[in-house]
């Protein structure tokens, strides 16, 4: 990939800007980079952002890394990663993104098969309405020709449709 | 139930019984469950570890199936008294470190145990004797299912049960088999099988839990996968794994058999008569001898003993067992000789 600005060099360090949720992205060579963070720091004082660019791919993790807070146990997501373990349940969902990836990393999935704890099954209407959602996504999927996705949905289609049938 | 009741009591998961028990020990499955919005263990101040140990505690009284269970406070129980319950099995080294808030369950066979605020809230574990992940699922299975009416535990939809590790996130499951293999070792095997398991992302390690050597011949192989696949299918890929290593183990000691079996019955009655008549004796080397027995047994070459006396002696010649059955501190040396003695005994030596 070629640098957006000078369109010469190779481009090393990737931003993604979302402004009034249009999200844009920007990839560049690490001296347009460098010149581009000292706008940046002009503009939002955000240097340190681009300090450790060179380590991480994506300039969208880098901002993450200083951002990501539990609001329930306090716990941020450098310090996960410092200890390996998390603080509480809610920190699932602060962290979501990064544990999203994560638990493909360590799973090879990030979608849950098994079981479901009893005091929250879900009602028929709402397995109805997983199965259409599923079988949309999965339509969704194939035009894509995401088909890595596809067979993900396609397992847990059947093995929802393998569920019913013990139940039936 | 008292500790003391334990010492000469053989849990259900050694009785050497159940399918494929001449080379498969035991079937192990825990679940990790976590009480939603509470901080985990780890993060936890003293007053919350105890309101949650609270909480746990009320949740199981109201469940039949723990009426005959015990809960031991880790802060009522000397350090010798929580490795014995480490020796037995029942809990981790980890939980015998601050004790705040910890505790132990413990049914009445020791099928049942769990941990409370070890690494996660509870960490429920059901053993079996033998090759017997499916029964051993059922129990657990209607265990957590009552349990999940009395308390509501952390969970999502889209990554199932959630852990302290994310390498536990989902089924929050790991199912493990106890296997003796020294068939396996004795013909340089192993090592290939080993490095195949870690292949397929299944863990293996030793007998006295993790970060352990296999000492007599004895591993522990578990799925290392939790999220992505239902419990059942996560069990069904242990169970094909294990089957297959049972075969390996079974052909190499057929071929031991064929190769020299004079070679193997002398090797076999001359650790017998070392763990009958011995006076003084380490651990490593009872472990070695107890595993050669256990072969000679599992072959028919031995008639006269019972695989549980077998099973039963590898837990009992462990430092903490020594020290309850004599009933104080002993030092290394005396512990040789308190091993030999017990040993004399349960195998009718001199």
């Amino acid at each position: 990939m070629i640098c957006d600005v000078c369109g010469k060099k190779k481009a090393t360090v990737h931003l993604t800007e979302i402004v009034d949720e249009q999200m844009s992205e920007l990839h560049l060579c690490e001296d347009c980079a460098r010149q581009k963070s000292v706008q940046m720091e002009q503009q939002f004082g955000l240097a340190d952002l681009l300090a450790g660019l060179s380590d991480f791919g994506k300039q969208v993790k880098n901002y993450e890394k200083i951002k990501l807070l539990c609001g329930t146990c306090g716990l941020n997501y450098n310090d996960f990663k410092k200890v390996g373990r998390l603080g509480c349940s809610e920190c699932y969902p602060s962290f979501k993104d990064n544990l999203s990836t994560l638990l493909k990393k360590i799973h090879g999935s990030n979608r849950h098969l098994g079981k479901t704890p009893l005091t929250r099954s879900k009602s028929t209407k709402q397995k109805m309405e997983t199965m259409i959602d599923l079988k949309e996504r999965l339509q969704g999927a194939i035009a894509r020709e995401d088909f890595e996705q596809a067979a993900e949905l396609r397992d847990k289609i059947h093995s929802l449709e393998k569920k019913k049938e013990k139940k039936e | 139930m008292n500790l003391e009741d334990l010492i000469h009591h053989t849990g259900e998961w050694l009785r050497g019984t159940g399918p494929n028990s001449n080379i498969v020990m035991s079937s192990r499955i825990r679940l990790a469950r976590n009480i939603e919005k509470v901080p985990f263990p780890s993060r936890a101040s003293k007053e919350v570890l105890i309101e949650i140990l609270h909480a746990i505690e009320e949740a199981i009284s109201q469940i039949d199936y723990f009426k005959d269970s015990t809960l031991y406070r880790m802060s009522d129980l000397d350090n010798i008294d929580k490795q014995f319950l480490v020796e037995r099995h029942l809990m981790s080294h980890e939980h015998a470190s601050h004790t705040d808030g910890k505790a132990l369950l413990i049914s009445k066979e020791e099928v049942l145990s769990v941990m409370v605020n070890e690494e996660d809230h509870m960490r429920i574990q059901v053993m079996q004797s033998g090759f017997n992940l499916e029964k051993t699922w059922k129990i657990i299975n209607a265990i957590d299912d009552k349990l999940s009416k009395k308390l509501r535990f952390a969970f999502s939809s889209n990554w199932g049960y959630l852990t302290a590790c994310p390498t536990n996130t989902g089924t929050a499951m790991r199912g493990s088999v106890m296997l003796h293999l020294p068939a396996l070792v004795m013909t340089k095997q192993i090592n290939k099988v080993l490095s195949a398991i870690a292949k397929l992302s299944f863990a293996s390690r030793g007998f006295y839990g993790e970060g352990t050597q296999a000492k007599g011949n004895i591993y522990q192989i578990s799925n290392q996968v939790s999220l992505g696949h239902s419990e059942e299918d996560i069990l069904q890929n242990i169970n094909g794994l294990i089957r297959q290593v049972i075969e390996q183990e079974e052909q190499a000691r057929q071929a031991l058999l064929l190769q020299n079996k004079h070679m193997l019955a002398d090797k076999i009655f001359r650790s017998l008569g070392v763990l009958k008549n011995a006076h003084i004796i380490s651990s490593q080397e009872t472990i070695e001898l107890l595993s050669m027995v256990r072969m000679g047994i599992d072959l028919g070459i031995i008639d006269s003993i019972d695989r549980q006396v077998i099973n039963t002696l590898f837990i009992m010649i462990q430092p903490a067992h020594l020290q309850k059955i004599e009933g104080k501190r002993l030092t290394v040396s005396a512990r040789d000789v308190k091993r030999a003695s017990v040993i004399r005994e349960k195998l009718g030596g001199f």
